[in-house]
C-alpha cells in the first residue's frame, strides 16, 4: 500500500474529501473501533432479533421444502425455474460490487474505495452465501445436489461438463472461496487492533486467535501486502467471469429471451449496477447510525452513484440491443418474445423494470440528487427492485411462452416462494448485523494510510 | 407428512343444484359434523333384534353417518390430491410427534419373515418377467369390444384391443384403457352390506331366500329387475328363466345416455326394432348429423379404422373420401371433417329436412326459413351425396333426436346406401325397449307400492334417473331392495342390500358387439373383493337351481346353444380368440315405413329456433357418470376444451358476449322450473344460440375421486327431454370458478396467431397436394442438414416415430394408453391448475381462422427424441443421454431435478414430479403397475421413452432367435391404442419399415425443424378434401 499518502488531485479541486478533515491516525482508530467497543446498543437487539426471525422463516420454508418437494413453489411446466433462480442471480449480482471495489479499485489505486471496501466485501460474502443456497435447494432431490461436484465415486460418473450448471458450480464456489479469503486477509491487521483494544478476556482470545499472531512487524506487513495484492489479482477476473458464467445458464439455452450473445457483458454490468445499489442501500443508513459521515463522505456516495449511472446505462443498452436484435434477426420467436414481454400478461413487470432500472437512475445526473444521501438511497432502492424484476422478466417471461403455444402457461410465486426469498434477506441482514457489531466495518489500518501526513504529524506533535 | 386423504372436500364446490330434496338430504349427511348421540336410540337398537350383537362404539350402534364415513375413509385415496395449503400447525406437530414415536417403535421390530417360494408345478406358459395376453371383452352400453389383457404373473396390468375382433381390430379407446384402473380402484365396493353393516354372502342368501318365501305366494312376488342395456345371451336367458318362474316379475332396462334415439328412430322409420351399422370402408362421402362417430358410440373404433383407410393420402394414392360434419356440440370427430357446420339442435333439425329434401326423399320440401349458409351447405352436400350413390352415407348421432335418425334412414334409403354403407340388421340388444319409458314405468309402480322386490343390477338410477320421476323417493316404498354394484354409490344408499359386483376383468360373461358378434369375457383374476356377477346374483332367486357359478352360467348356456358335439374344441377356440367367429348379424333389406320421413320432418320443423337451446350430453370421458371415480379419465383433457376435473356450460363466443359471460363465470342455467349453476366455458366453434352441458359430474357418493368434482346437471335431465330442451335461460351469478384446463384458455388469440405463424400444424387440401406434394415443406423453414459436430452413428437400430395428422381425431386413446403403460400418476385438479399434469403424450389443440367457426387441429406431441437434443447438453449430471439407437434416454436414478432440460426443451414434453405424485402406499394400486417401468418418485424428471421397455422385450426375443428386430415387432402403447392408426413406430435404419416409408412421404415434416433439433418424431401434414362448391362460397 501507499506508504506516503498524498492529497489527491480531486481534493485540491475542492471536491468533497474521502476523509473529513481533522482526523489523525488515532482518532480514526478510536472512532471506528468504538463502534464495537462501546457495547451493544439497544436498537441492535431489535434489528438483529427481527432479522433472525426472518432466518427462522427461512428455516421453516426449507423444512417444508425438504419434506414435500419443490411443488410448494409456483413452478410448473413450462416455467421450470422461478424464484429460486431469480433470487440466485439477484444475490450473486449484488455480491459483485464488493469484489469490484476491493479488487479492481484497489489495483486502480482509487483511494476513495478505502472506507467502503470492508463492508462491501462483507456484503459480497453474505450475498454469495444467500445466493449459494438457492442452487442447492432448488433441485428436485436436494439430498443429491452433491452429484454436481466432480468427485471420484463408485458410480464412475463425472458431472456432464457441457452443462452451464456445472460451470456455475465452479464459478460460484471459486467466487465464494476467493471472496472469503480476500475479506479475511484484509481483516487480519484490524483483528489485531481489536485484540489489543478489547478488555474482555474471551473477546481477546477470539480476536487473538482470528488475528493469527499479527504483530505488525515489517515482515508481516510485507507478506500481507504481497498476499493482498495477489488475491486482488485473482479476484479481478472473477468480477467478470462469475456473472458471465451465470449468464451462460440462460445464453446457452435456446429459449427465446435467453439465447443471446449480449448476455455476459450485460449481466456483468447489471451485477455491478445492482451491487453498487446495494452498497449504497447499506452505507447510507450505516454512516448515519454510527456517525461515520467522516469516513463515508459525500464523495463516496457521489462516486458510487456515478458507477451506478454508468453501469445502468450499459444495462439500458443491453435492453435496447435485445429489442433491436429481436427484430433485426428476423427470428419470429425472438420477435414474439419481446412483444410478449412488452405487451403480454407480464407487461407490468417489464414496464416497472424500465422505470426502476433505466428511468430512476437518470436522476443521478443531477448533482443535487448525488449529494443528498436520502435521495440516493431511494434511487438505489429502485435499482434493487429493478434488478430483481430484470431477472424475473428474463427467467419467467421467456419460459412462460416459448415455442409451442399449446404449452404456454403462467407463473406466480407462492407464499413459500416469498417466505424463502424474505428468509434469505433475513439471513443477509442477520449476518450483516453480526458483522457490524463484532468486526470493524471500515478498514482501520487502511483509513490510517489516507490520513494526510501533515495532519497526522501535527496531531502527534 | 401425508395429505389428508379426505381433503378433496376442502374446496367446497360453491355450486348447488336444486334437484329436489333427495340429493340435498344425502349431501347434507355427507358433511362430517359431530353428531349428538341419542342414547335412547342406542338402547333401542341394542334391544331390538336387528342391532349388531357386538359393537365397537356407540356411533356404530346408532348406525350414524359419522361412523359410516369413517369406514369409508379408512382406505387412502388412489389419486393423491394435494391440499393447496397443507395441514395446519397443530396437526403437523401431532403428526410429526406420532411419526417420530412410531418410527422409533418400528425401528425396534424385527420384520416378519417373508418367504419367496418357487412354484412346485410351474403353470404352463408362465415365465416370470414375460406377460401373457388373454382375450376378453369390455362392454359399454351393453355392447362388447374385444380386448387383449396383459397379465404379469396373474396380475392384469394393461388392456389392448383384440386385433381379431371386428369391433376393435387392435384399437381401443381412453375408457377401455382406463378400465384397468377401475379394476384396482381402492374405492370399489369391497364388502357385502346390509343397511351399512358388513354381512356374509350366506347371510345374504338366507335372508333373501327366506324373505322371498315369506312373500304371499311365490309366484305372485312382484319382483322388478332393473338392468342396464343387456346384449348378453346368457344373462338374458337367466333373466327370462327368472321371469318365467315369477309371473308377476318384470324386467326394466335403463341407461341415461344410451341409444334411446337410435331405437326410437329405427322403430319410427322401419316400424320394427332394427339396428343400423355403417360400413365406412366403402363410403366416399360421409355426412355426420350430430354424430361423433369416430370417437364415441358403438362401432366407433371400427368406424375410425375404416374411415381413415380411405383418407390416407400418400405419394401415389392421391384420393380420399369426403366428410361433412353438421353438429350441435363440437366433437373430436369433426376436427378431421372437410366441412363443418355448427347448428343448434332445432336448426340442425331443419338442416336435416333440407338435406333430405335436396337428396330427393319423397314428400319433403326444404324449409323456407333457412339462412343462406345452411341452405347452400345442404345443397352442396346433397349434390355430393347424389353423385356418390351407393358409396355415400349419412350417420345420425347417438344423441341426435329420433326424428333426425328417421331422416337419416330415409336419406340413406334414397341414396341406395342400405345394404352398402348402411347395414340394417336385427337388433343387437336382447330386448330393445324404450328405456326412458321403462324406468318411468318402474318409478310409477314403485311409487304406487306395487313392487315387492327390486333388483338393481349395475347402473345408478338414484343419481341418473330422469329428475322428474322422483325415482329415489319411489324406491323408498319398496321393502326389499337389492343392489349389485361396482361401487357403493348413491343407489346403494337407498338399498337394503349392497352386493359388490365382480369387475368385467374378474368375470365370466358374454355380450354381443356392435355388429352382433358374440364376444366372451374370461376372468383375469379371482374377484379381488368377492364380487358377484349379475347371473350369479340372479341365480339366487331361481327357485329350482342351487347357486350357479359364473363360469357354469356362461358355459352351460353356450353348450346348450352350440350343441355338445365338438363343443370343447369350439369353446376353447372361442375363448382363445375372444369371440365366436361368424356370429355377426347379417344385413337385411328393410323397407322404410311410408310417411315416416314426412312425420319426422313435420316434428323437426315445429321446433322453435328463436330460444336458447340446451344440449345435454354424456361427458366425453366420464360418460353418464359411471367413470367419475377414475382418476385417469377425470384428468384426461376433454377433446377441444382440454378441461379436466370439471364440467362446464359450453357456449359460443357470440352468445357469451351477448349474455355478458366469460369463461369461468358461474352461470345459472334454467329450464322451466329446474336450474343448475355451472361455470361457463366459451368454446370457439360452438353453435350460437345453444348451451351444452355434460352429464356425469357432481357425484355425491361413490368414491373419493368422484365426489364433489364438477356439477351435477341431471336436474335438467327429464324423461320428456333427455337430450336437452329449448327455452333455456342463462344468467350470470356473479361468482367465478377456476377451471383446470391443460391448454390455457386466455391464450386462444395469441396462440392461434402464433401457431399459424410457426407452422406447427401444416394443413393443405387434396388439390394443393396434387399440385405440389411438397407443400408442407414450403410452409416451414427447415435448415440444411449441416453441423459442426460429428453425427451420431447408429449401427443397429435407429428408432423413429411418425404421426399422421390427417388421421388424428384427438380422441385421447393414446394419452390414457400411455398413462397405463408407463405408470404415470394422476395429480389432481389443484396440480393441473398449476400446470403440472404428467401425461407423457399430450394432444395439442389449435384453432385456425374465425373465432365463431374455426377449424380445429389436433396434434399429438410426445418426446421428439431429437438427434441434437437441447435437453442432453444442459443436464449437469448426465441424467438424460443419447442412446446408441437414437433414443433420448432418461436415467431416473441419476436425475437430481434441476429442470434445466425441461426449460431447454422447445417441445415442452418433459414432466416433473414436483411433489410425490405416485401413490406408493395403497397396496392394491401396486398390483396395477407395469413391472417393466420404473415408478418415479418426487423430484425426478420424466418423459416419453418410446416405450423402451417394449423395445427391450423385442430385443430379447430377437437375440434369442439370433435375428434383427422385425418391423412391427415393437409397437408403442400410443400406436397400439390409436383407433385410426395415426401413429407408426419403427426402425428408421430399415429402409423397408413402415415408419421409414412414412418419413419418406412428401408430407413428412419435423415440428420446429428450423431449430435444427432434428426430431425423430415427425408429422405427416394434414390433408383435407374440401368440396370446391363450398370453398368458393
Amino acid at each position: 500500500m501507499a506508504k506516503e499518502p498524498r492529497p489527491s488531485a480531486s481534493d485540491r479541486l475542492g471536491k468533497p474529501p474521502v476523509l473529513a478533515p481533522g482526523h489523525t491516525t488515532s482518532s480514526v482508530t478510536d472512532q471506528i473501533s468504538a463502534v464495537i467497543l462501546r457495547g451493544t446498543p439497544r436498537w441492535w437487539y431489535f434489528a438483529f432479533g427481527f432479522s433472525f426471525l426472518l432466518v427462522l422463516l427461512l428455516l421453516q420454508s426449507l423444512t417444508k421444502l425438504f419434506l414435500e418437494g419443490t411443488g410448494i413453489w409456483g413452478l410448473n411446466i413450462p416455467v421450470g425455474w422461478g424464484f429460486a433462480i431469480i433470487n440466485f442471480v439477484w444475490w450473486i449480482g449484488i455480491g459483485h460490487a464488493g469484489t469490484l471495489i476491493s479488487a479492481i479499485l484497489l489495483l486502480l489505486r482509487q483511494e476513495w474505495r478505502t472506507s467502503i471496501n470492508r463492508f462491501a466485501e462483507a456484503m459480497t460474502l453474505f450475498a454469495v452465501a444467500c445466493a449459494g443456497l438457492y442452487p442447492l435447494i432448488h433441485v428436485g432431490r436436494p439430498w443429491l445436489a452433491y452429484w454436481l461436484l466432480p468427485y471420484p465415486n463408485t458410480m464412475g460418473m463425472w458431472p456432464q461438463f457441457r452443462s452451464p450448471l456445472i460451470w456455475d458450480v465452479f464459478a460460484v464456489s471459486t467466487y465464494a472461496t476467493v471472496s472469503l479469503m480476500f475479506w479475511y486477509i484484509g481483516l487480519i491487521p484490524d483483528l489485531a487492533t481489536m485484540r489489543d483494544r478489547v478488555e474482555n478476556r474471551w473477546s481477546k482470545m477470539v480476536y487473538g486467535a482470528l488475528a493469527m499472531g499479527w504483530r505488525g512487524s515489517a515482515h508481516h506487513w510485507h507478506n500481507y501486502e504481497t498476499a493482498y495484492l495477489l488475491l486482488a489479482g485473482l479476484a479481478t477476473p472473477l468480477v467478470v467471469s462469475v456473472h458471465s458464467v451465470v449468464s451462460f445458464d440462460f445464453a446457452v439455452g435456446q429459449t427465446p429471451g435467453w439465447h443471446a450473445t449480449i448476455f455476459p457483458p450485460y449481466f456483468v454490468a447489471g451485477a455491478i449496477f445492482a451491487g453498487f445499489a446495494m452498497v449504497l442501500t447499506l452505507a447510507i443508513p450505516l454512516r448515519a447510525i454510527f456517525n461515520l459521515q467522516d469516513f463515508i463522505t459525500l464523495r463516496h456516495i457521489q462516486n458510487m452513484g456515478k458507477v451506478m449511472l454508468a453501469t445502468g446505462l450499459i444495462v439500458a443498452y443491453g435492453y435496447m440491443i435485445e429489442i433491436f436484435m429481436a427484430f433485426y434477426s428476423g427470428n419470429q420467436y425472438e420477435e414474439f418474445m419481446i412483444l410478449n414481454r412488452i405487451t403480454g400478461p407480464y407487461r407490468n413487470f417489464w414496464w416497472a423494470l424500465i422505470l426502476c432500472n433505466i428511468l430512476a437512475p437518470q436522476m443521478i445526473w443531477i448533482k443535487k440528487v448525488r449529494v443528498t444521501p436520502a435521495l440516493m438511497w431511494i434511487v438505489a432502492m429502485f435499482v434493487n427492485v429493478g434488478m430483481w424484476l430484470e431477472r424475473f422478466v428474463i427467467v419467467v417471461t421467456s419460459l412462460h411462452r416459448d415455442f409451442l403455444p399449446s404449452s404456454w402457461g403462467m407463473y406466480a410465486g407462492t407464499k413459500w416462494d416469498w417466505a424463502t426469498f424474505i428468509g434469505t434477506i433475513g439471513l443477509f441482514l442477520s449476518l450483516l448485523f453480526l458483522f457490524v457489531r463484532f468486526l470493524p466495518m471500515i478498514s482501520i489500518f487502511e483509513m490510517r494510510t489516507i490520513v494526510p501526513k501533515s495532519d497526522s504529524e501535527e496531531a502527534s506533535a | 407428512m401425508s395429505a389428508d386423504p379426505t381433503s378433496r372436500a376442502e374446496e367446497p364446490n360453491g355450486m348447488t343444484t336444486d334437484k329436489g330434496s333427495r340429493d340435498a338430504a344425502v349431501a347434507a349427511d355427507l358433511v362430517p359434523r359431530p353428531e349428538r348421540l341419542d342414547l335412547a336410540a342406542v338402547r333401542e337398537r341394542l334391544d331390538s333384534a336387528e342391532g349388531p350383537e357386538f359393537w365397537r362404539t356407540l356411533e356404530e350402534v346408532t348406525g350414524s353417518e359419522g361412523f359410516e364415513e369413517m369406514l369409508h375413509r379408512e382406505f387412502p385415496r388412489q389419486a393423491a390430491v394435494w391440499p393447496a395449503e397443507g395441514v395446519d400447525r397443530r396437526r403437523f406437530l401431532q403428526l410429526a410427534g406420532a411419526s417420530m414415536a412410531l418410527g422409533g417403535l418400528t425401528g425396534c421390530t424385527i420384520q416378519p419373515p417373508e418367504s419367496i417360494v418357487p412354484y412346485v408345478d410351474q403353470p404352463e406358459q408362465l415365465v416370470p418377467g414375460r406377460p401373457l395376453f388373454f382375450a376378453s371383452a369390455l362392454t359399454r352400453g351393453g355392447l362388447a369390444t374385444g380386448v387383449l389383457v396383459e397379465s404379469h404373473m396373474g396380475r392384469p396390468t394393461k388392456i389392448e384391443g383384440n386385433p381379431d375382433h371386428p369391433a376393435s381390430l387392435g384399437a381401443s379407446d381412453a375408457i377401455a384403457q382406463a378400465t384397468i384402473l377401475q379394476l384396482y380402484d381402492p374405492d370399489r365396493s369391497r364388502v357385502l352390506r346390509q343397511l351399512g353393516r358388513i354381512r356374509s354372502w350366506n347371510a345374504f342368501l338366507d335372508d333373501n331366500r327366506s324373505g322371498l318365501q315369506a312373500l304371499a305366494g311365490l309366484g305372485e312376488a312382484r319382483i322388478r329387475i332393473l338392468t342396464e342395456t343387456v346384449t348378453s345371451p346368457s344373462t338374458t336367458a337367466m333373466i327370462r328363466r327368472l321371469l318365467a318362474a315369477y309371473p308377476a316379475a318384470r324386467w326394466h332396462q335403463y341407461e341415461p345416455t344410451g341409444r334411446h334415439a337410435a331405437r326410437a328412430g329405427a322403430r319410427a322409420a322401419f316400424g320394427e326394432a332394427v339396428d343400423t351399422r355403417y360400413d365406412l370402408s366403402k363410403a366416399e362421402v360421409v355426412v355426420a348429423l350430430d354424430a361423433d362417430f369416430l370417437a364415441d358410440g358403438p362401432g366407433s373404433l371400427r368406424h375410425a379404422r375404416d374411415f381413415m383407410a380411405r383418407r390416407r393420402v400418400r405419394h401415389g394414392t392421391e384420393s380420399m373420401s369426403r366428410y361433412y360434419a353438421v353438429e350441435c356440440v363440437p366433437t373430436a370427430s369433426a376436427s378431421v371433417a372437410d366441412h363443418r357446420l355448427a347448428l343448434t339442435p332445432a336448426r340442425l333439425g331443419r338442416f336435416a329436412v333440407a338435406l333430405a329434401a335436396a337428396v330427393g326423399v319423397p314428400g319433403l320440401s326444404s324449409p323456407a326459413d333457412l339462412d343462406e349458409r345452411t341452405r347452400a351447405f345442404a345443397e352442396a352436400v346433397a349434390t355430393d351425396l347424389r353423385e356418390h350413390r351407393g358409396a355415400a352415407v349419412v350417420i345420425p348421432g347417438e344423441q341426435a333426436a329420433p326424428d333426425i335418425h328417421v331422416l337419416a334412414h330415409a336419406i340413406n334409403a334414397a341414396l341406395g346406401a342400405q345394404g352398402e354403407t348402411a347395414l340394417v340388421t336385427d337388433p343387437v340388444e336382447a330386448e330393445p325397449i324404450d328405456q326412458v319409458a321403462s324406468i318411468g314405468e318402474l318409478a310409477r309402480d314403485m311409487a304406487a307400492g306395487e313392487v315387492d322386490v327390486l333388483l338393481v343390477l349395475g347402473g345408478n338410477p338414484v343419481y341418473d334417473a330422469p329428475a322428474d320421476l322422483g325415482f329415489p323417493e319411489a324406491m323408498l316404498k319398496v321393502s326389499r331392495k337389492i343392489r349389485l354394484g361396482l361401487y357403493e354409490d348413491e343407489t346403494s344408499r337407498y338399498c337394503e342390500w349392497h352386493v359388490p359386483m365382480a369387475h368385467e376383468l374378474e368375470s365370466w360373461g358374454d355380450a354381443r358387439s356392435w355388429d352382433g358378434t358374440i364376444t366372451l369375457q374370461q376372468p383375469l383374476l379371482e374377484p379381488l373383493y368377492d364380487g358377484k356377477t349379475a347371473t350369479e346374483l340372479l341365480s339366487v332367486f331361481l327357485p329350482e337351481a342351487g347357486e350357479v357359478t359364473q363360469r357354469q352360467s356362461v358355459e352351460d348356456h353356450w353348450r346348450a346353444e352350440l350343441g355338445e358335439t365338438g363343443f370343447e374344441t369350439a369353446w376353447r377356440r372361442a375363448l382363445h380368440d375372444g369371440f365366436l367367429a361368424g356370429t355377426a348379424l347379417t344385413a337385411r333389406t328393410v323397407p322404410l315405413r311410408a310417411g315416416a320421413a314426412r312425420e319426422a320432418s313435420t316434428a323437426l320443423l315445429a321446433a322453435p329456433t328463436d330460444t336458447i337451446e340446451l344440449a345435454l350430453r354424456p361427458d366425453p370421458t366420464l360418460l353418464d357418470g359411471r367413470w367419475a371415480n377414475n382418476g385417469w379419465l377425470q384428468e384426461c383433457p376433454k377433446p377441444l376444451t382440454k378441461l379436466t376435473w370439471d364440467n362446464a356450460a359450453l357456449v359460443a363466443p357470440a352468445l357469451a358476449e351477448r349474455l355478458g359471460l366469460a369463461t369461468e363465470d358461474v352461470a345459472r342455467v334454467t329450464v322451466g322450473e329446474r336450474s343448475v349453476e355451472v361455470p361457463v366455458w366459451v368454446l370457439p366453434g360452438h353453435p350460437d344460440g345453444s348451451v351444452t352441458l355434460h352429464l356425469g359430474h357432481g357425484r355425491t357418493f361413490g368414491g373419493r375421486v368422484a365426489q364433489g368434482v364438477g356439477v351435477d346437471v341431471y336436474p335438467l335431465f327429464t324423461s320428456d327431454a333427455p337430450r336437452g330442451a329449448s327455452g333455456v335461460s342463462i344468467e350470470p351469478t356473479g361468482r367465478t370458478h377456476r377451471l383446470a384446463s391443460t391448454q390455457m384458455h386466455s391464450n386462444i388469440e395469441p396462440e392461434t396467431e402464433q401457431a399459424e405463424k410457426r407452422h406447427l400444424v401444416r394443413v393443405g387440401t387434396l388439390g394443393e397436394f396434387r399440385e405440389d406434394p411438397e407443400f408442407a415443406h414450403h410452409k416451414g423453414h427447415a435448415l440444411p442438414d449441416v453441423s459442426l459436430y460429428p453425427e451420431y452413428e447408429y449401427e443397429g437400430h435407429a428408432w423413429g416415430l411418425a404421426v399422421d395428422l390427417s388421421a388424428c381425431t384427438g380422441c385421447n386413446a393414446c394419452v390414457v394408453a400411455c398413462q397405463s403403460e408407463n405408470n404415470i400418476p394422476v395429480v389432481g385438479r389443484e396440480q393441473v391448475l398449476n400446470g403440472r399434469e404428467m401425461h407423457w403424450i399430450r394432444i395439442d389443440r389449435y384453432y385456425q381462422g374465425d373465432l365463431d367457426d374455426p377449424k380445429v387441429h389436433h396434434q399429438p406431441v410426445m418426446c421428439m427424441h431429437c438427434e441434437q437434443a437441447p435437453c442432453e447438453v444442459v443436464c449437469p449430471v448426465a441424467a438424460t443421454v443419447h442412446s446408441s439407437e437414437g433414443l433420448n434416454d432418461m436415467v431416473y436414478n441419476r436425475c437430481v431435478g434441476t429442470r434445466y432440460c425441461s426449460n431447454n426443451c422447445p417441445y415442452k414434453v418433459r414432466r416433473f414430479n414436483f411433489l410425490k405424485y405416485t401413490d406408493h402406499e395403497t397396496p392394491v394400486l401396486k398390483m396395477m403397475r407395469n413391472p417393466d417401468v420404473t415408478v418415479r418418485t418426487r423430484g425426478v424428471m420424466e418423459k416419453c421413452t418410446y416405450c423402451v421397455q417394449r423395445i427391450n422385450h423385442a430385443r430379447i426375443d430377437a437375440k434369442r432367435e439370433d435375428r434383427r428386430i422385425r418391423d412391427g415387432e415393437v409397437v408403442t402403447a400410443c400406436q397400439q391404442a390409436c383407433p385410426t392408426g395415426a401413429i407408426v413406430f419403427g426402425d428408421i435404419n430399415d429402409p423397408e419399415s413402415r415408419v421409414t416409408k412414412w418419413k419418406e412421404e412428401p408430407l413428412n415434416y419435423g415440428l420446429l425443424d428450423e431449430l435444427n433439433t432434428r426430431p425423430c418424431t415427425t408429422y405427416l401434414a394434414k390433408v383435407k378434401n374440401p368440396n370446391p362448391a363450398l370453398e368458393e362460397a
